[in-house]
């Protein structure tokens, strides 16, 4: 049993918040061109891997819900990957419930309507990664660079997605036995840079504030709330503007804290009074509006730390990742082991949510 | 000749990401030297040192200079160090960006602000057209939105704070001034600054992918004033791309 095919997806419905993301466009800063990218790089890279991709490959970016898909020209193997699920509808109007977790394989006609992301950020990715145009090195959108199509705007209906061309030598999915799971512990930051723009007490009321993340946010960042942070000054609530980054903590005057994300401006006026660890930053995709965080200070080693023991256990866990055989095909590739060719040729029945 | 700047550069960190060198907290063209020094010294790291070969942007603000790097494939903290002792070196004579003259059309329907501010300060409107053209602009940053230049220079006499209720839509290409800065919206936004003319040029164009912003930190812009006839003759050659943007570029500059 083989499979290949350069599909299209077509948009039904955008939905909300959906966009395309790769791992964004490095390079452009100083050209006052946000890095934008993927928001949880972890659970992009495991939607890819769930269809086989290398890792770096265009995916959907679902941080709403109401986005549904049609297979245009297909077949097209996806996954998801987070707290979501979907609704595949066959071509013959038959309903399947599609978790995340776990390949399928659409075929044209087919449709596909994205339930909620739980958590406020979940993945889907294609066999071979979502073929739009490039800009500036990537295919990630951002509206206000006058990127051409999907890359410039929100998803409209009608808005088709091609799919690359991808080779399966078997009929097999993909799927990850246990999720990749989100901590909860407090958010790690590097104080500063700003640091002294802030009385120690401000200092200590930000580590140990809960504050709540608000309705006030996008993928350029999210204005928090709590008991607001003082400056050492009037004067000290600006700066000379210079640089900022995905993870930077801005308090401006009103002393609400606002954390920047990957589709934030490269630069910025507000004192920065701290920036949340590498490690830490796919964690901000899930603040949804009223979640609560609290931050917790590490120094340069921590945070290496914590970056190379995640990166070790990503790695340890996509290796977990199995084939499997979704019913109503036959696992040749079991058949061909086992020397039962010459037997009767039945497909085992599989539990889970696909037929 | 500028006097130099003589504070102490400090190593910041942005993170575990990115290291900010600061010259100071000042606004000035003596500063904004010691910072385009370093970008130019650590342009010449990335072409040869292994340190540097994980950074992926730098960049030049006002009064610092940030680079940022890989956090998994760099030594983090010898990059640091190494940015401080490029920082200490007298790098300031680098300097030396492109010049621009670009054309401005100051007709009414573009320059809501123009009578506002000459009133404010005393002055006939063609007091203030005819400062700003004599006035050579220093693109300090870049930032905002992609290809927005924050440059400086404004005369003091033309100098107003920003509106106090920002405009929901500033209509792409507008010159604007607040405080002593000048700037040119190149999209659609909101924005509070002074809107003073319109430029017919694009400052953020895709078709040069290596360089999609028009102008970088450390140009000059002269403005030259056109009619509003000449404007409308610009406009489609300028979006279009017919009028290359090294035209606009000073002789020396463009050779």
């Amino acid at each position: 049993m083989s499979a290949s095919g350069s599909g299209v997806l077509e948009v039904l419905q955008p939905g909300i918040g959906s966009t395309v993301q790769d791992r964004g466009r490095p390079g452009h800063r100083h050209n006052g061109v946000p890095l934008s990218g993927w928001l949880d790089a972890l659970l992009a890279t495991a939607a890819n891997a769930l269809v086989g991709n290398q890792g770096e490959e265009a995916v959907l970016e679902c941080r709403g819900v109401g986005t549904e898909l049609r297979v245009q020209s297909g077949p097209v193997r996806l996954a998801l990957a987070g707290s979501i699920k979907a609704t595949w509808i066959q071509s013959d109007s038959k309903k399947i419930n599609l978790p995340a977790w776990q390949s399928a394989t659409l075929q044209a006609g087919d449709r596909l309507t994205l339930g909620t992301a739980e958590t406020g950020c979940a993945y889907l990715a294609v066999a071979g990664g979502l073929q739009l145009p490039q800009a500036l090195g990537s295919r990630s959108s951002y509206w206000r660079a006058g990127f051409p199509g999907v890359l410039g705007r929100a998803l409209r209906p009608g808005d088709q997605l091609p799919c690359n061309t991808w080779e399966s030598v078997d009929a097999r999915e993909w799927r990850f036995p246990t999720p990749w799971s989100l901590r909860d512990d407090p958010i790690r930051v590097i104080l500063g840079p700003q640091a002294d723009h802030f009385p120690p007490e401000a200092m200590a009321q930000f580590l140990h504030e809960q504050w709540q993340a608000t309705t006030e946010q996008d993928r350029m960042g999210i204005r928090l709330q709590g008991t607001p942070l003082a400056h050492t000054s009037a004067a000290a609530a600006d700066i000379v503007s210079d640089a900022t980054t995905p993870g930077t903590i801005q308090v401006p005057a009103s002393g609400q804290p606002i954390i920047l994300l990957a589709d934030s401006q490269t630069v910025g006026g507000y004192p920065k009074i701290a920036t949340v660890i590498s490690a830490d930053l796919p964690r901000l995709a899930h603040l949804k509006a009223g979640s609560q965080v609290r931050f917790e200070a590490v120094d340069a080693t921590q945070a290496r730390r914590a970056l190379q023991e995640q990166h070790t256990a990503l790695s340890r866990w996509l290796q977990t990742r199995e084939a499997f055989v979704p019913a109503g095909f036959i696992d040749e590739h079991a058949l061909l082991q086992c020397n039962l060719i010459s037997g009767v040729l039945r497909a085992d029945p599989l539990t889970g949510d696909i037929p | 000749m500028q006097t130099q700047s003589q504070n102490t550069p400090r190593l910041l960190a942005l993170g575990d990401a990115a290291w900010t060198v600061e010259f100071g907290c000042d606004i000035s063209v003596a500063t904004h030297a010691r910072v385009m020094g370093l970008d130019q010294q650590v342009a010449q790291q990335r072409q040869h040192n292994a340190l540097f070969a994980t950074v992926t942007d730098v960049v030049p603000a006002f009064a610092s200079i940030t680079v940022h790097f890989n956090p998994l494939a760099t030594d983090s903290e010898a990059l640091g160090q190494q940015l401080l002792a490029l920082a200490h070196e007298d790098n300031a004579h680098i300097l030396k960006g492109r010049t621009w003259h670009l054309p401005v059309c100051f007709d009414p329907a573009f320059a809501p602000d123009l009578s506002r501010l000459a009133q404010a300060k005393a002055l006939t409107e063609d007091d203030v057209i005819q400062r700003l053209l004599a006035t050579p602009f220093q693109v300090y940053m870049i930032g905002f939105q992609p290809g927005f230049p924050y440059m400086g220079g404004l005369p003091a006499e033309l100098t107003l704070p920003r509106l106090a209720t920002p405009r929901a839509r500033v209509p792409a290409q507008s010159l604007a001034v607040a405080g002593e800065m000048c700037a040119v919206y190149p999209w659609d936004s909101p924005g509070g600054w002074n809107l003073l003319g319109r430029t017919p040029v694009r400052l953020f164009d895709l078709q040069h992918t290596h360089q999609p912003a028009m102008l970088a930190a450390g140009d000059v812009v002269r403005w030259h004033a056109v009619t509003l006839d000449d404007y409308q003759h610009l406009l489609p050659q300028c979006q279009s791309g017919t009028i290359a943007r090294e035209s606009f570029l000073q002789e020396a500059d463009a050779a």
